[in-house]
């Protein structure tokens, strides 16, 4: 079972160093304890472009499709038994990057 | 009622939550487990009076819910053989080595309350699943439309299935806060029977605070050995043993100083007792502090061992009061604090007390209500008058209002 955490943040601005420090000792122990999928920091939504190609058009838009005042900085992506196991490392991760996160369990095979 | 129907009933209240708990661990989904055993007991309904009362309702209850599930299933057909497997591995966790938590209905409890569902939803589902409430008894106790109930009990059902919430008792570690949210749980449930909200609503809801009793035991049978668990079951008895005295006929209001002690219920009031000083003994004896339903629960053992009102000892409620505000420094517990203090050092040091907590309580009318209580006291009617208003106006509980109001005129 994966999980998506993301991690939720309001202005622009990477990491300090002391949180960069601790969100690597955190992936270490992920990777060590088996939980590790993928992780990354994302870049600013002002970064983002939009395309619509649904009709064949290609229409591209620039900036995030929804303007909101706080947004995904970044992500990991988990393996874990189940809800505990993903919460208890969404919050250790939330400690380690100093930020809020979001946990959403990526959707089952279908049946 | 016949012997029939009363046995139906009786298997409701005792098995109800074993059926849909060993049906869930066998099935690994809530929605086949609930299904199923609602089917079980319709079946019940029908054949007990024909065939007579089985001899194991239980175990009658339980193979034909298992039964219903199994041709469910095979109807719908809803899961491969791939998945199946992967639910018995899911649902096959070893039971946690304490020994007297091992039963399949704290798995159900614990997934019912897991601190990632909303707490309405928590309470909604547990009544259901573990109380075996219908969604209509559920929407009318608390105030919801049916569908918007029936939603919300779906949705959960999804979440706790697609975000694979496990059907567990929690680790070792983590037991104490799930337990405690677990209480919080069915504290609320007790509550919003107790002082019932609405204008159209009873001031007392029994079936809710008979309903967070039996699950309390039901908890208490199954971690006998949790402070917590009984001390809020004694709080609950000690308060639901003062529960006919509350309300006068005209559905008013009895405040403590003036409900007639000889209509509380003595055996519950025995019985909260006892469980009050088993506490104490372990808590003397183990040195483990007590936590906030032990020490309410002590609280309420004081109030109900005093035959009358001024035999209350209230040095010792203000103490159970200190004690308290070390474990949860609420402005709540300091306002209750307040109305002890009242009665040990007198109206006017209580009043400073409660004045220091306008900020944090100005929305909440038992604090107008402690006020205006204080001003008559002290013979400041007009602030009494506009106090007593405040309180009114926030108060949602029609007894409540019923007494304040009184209360309120009396001051001319």
């Amino acid at each position: 079972m994966q999980y998506l955490v993301s991690v939720i943040f309001d202005s622009d601005g990477r990491a300090t160093p002391e949180e960069a420090a601790a969100i690597d000792v955190f992936n270490d122990r992920v990777q060590a304890d088996g939980h590790w999928v993928f992780a990354g920091g994302l870049a600013s939504p002002a970064t983002a472009t939009v395309i619509d190609n649904r009709d064949g058009a290609s229409v591209f838009t620039d900036g995030p499709f929804v303007e909101t005042k706080e947004y995904v900085a970044g992500f990991w992506v988990f393996e874990a038994p189940d809800l505990d196991v993903a919460l208890r490392l969404a919050a250790d991760g939330s400690k380690a990057c100093n930020r809020k996160v979001e946990v959403r369990p990526f959707l089952a095979p279908p049946e | 009622m016949t012997d029939a129907q009363a046995a139906v009933t009786r298997a409701h209240h005792e098995e109800w939550a074993r059926v849909v708990a060993t049906l869930t661990r066998r099935f690994g989904d809530l929605d086949v487990a609930e299904e199923a055993t609602a089917e079980a007991f319709a079946t019940a309904v029908e054949r007990w009076p024909v065939d007579g009362v089985p001899p194991n309702p239980g175990g009658w209850l339980t193979t034909t819910a298992n039964r219903e599930a199994i041709d469910r299933i095979r109807r719908e057909n809803k899961r491969d053989d791939k998945q199946k497997a992967a639910w018995m591995l899911h649902d096959d966790d070893p039971p946690e080595p304490t020994g007297a938590i091992d039963d399949e209905r704290l798995r159900l409890i614990f997934t019912c309350c897991h601190p990632a569902l909303a707490m309405e939803t928590r309470v909604a589902l547990t009544l259901r699943m573990v109380g075996g409430l219908t969604v209509p008894e559920i929407s009318r106790a608390f105030l919801v439309q049916e569908s918007a109930m029936g939603q919300r009990i779906t949705r959960a059902k999804a979440k706790i299935k697609a975000a694979r919430i496990p059907y567990r008792v929690p680790a070792a570690e983590d037991l104490a806060e799930r337990v405690s949210g677990v209480l919080a749980v069915l504290f609320l449930v007790f509550n919003e029977g107790y002082l019932a909200t609405g204008p159209d609503t009873p001031p007392v809801r029994h079936d809710l605070t008979a309903e967070a009793i039996r699950l309390t035991r039901l908890i208490r049978a199954l971690l006998p050995r949790d402070g917590e668990v009984t001390g809020l079951l004694a709080l609950m008895l000690l308060t639901e043993a003062r529960r006919s005295a509350r309300v006068s006929a005209t559905g008013e209001l009895v405040a403590l100083d003036e409900q007639d002690r000889g209509a509380w219920d003595m055996t519950l009031i025995a019985e909260g007792h006892r469980l009050v000083r088993e506490r104490l003994t372990v808590v003397a004896t183990t040195g483990v502090a007590p936590g906030r339903y032990q020490i309410l629960a002590a609280i309420n053992a004081v109030h109900t061992s005093a035959r009358d009102i001024r035999d209350t000892d209230w040095s010792q409620v203000v103490a159970l009061y200190d004690q308290l505000l070390r474990v949860d420094s609420s402005p709540i517990v300091a306002l209750n604090r307040a109305v002890a203090v009242a009665e040990l050092d007198g109206p006017e040091v209580a009043l400073a007390a409660v004045d220091r907590l306008d900020g944090a309580l100005d929305g909440y009318h038992a604090y107008h209500a402690t006020r205006a209580l204080l001003l008559r006291r002290l013979g400041r009617s007009r602030p009494a008058r506009a106090a007593y208003h405040r309180a009114i106006e926030l108060a949602g509980n029609t007894a409540e209002i019923a007494y304040l109001t009184r209360r309120r005129d009396q001051l001319g």
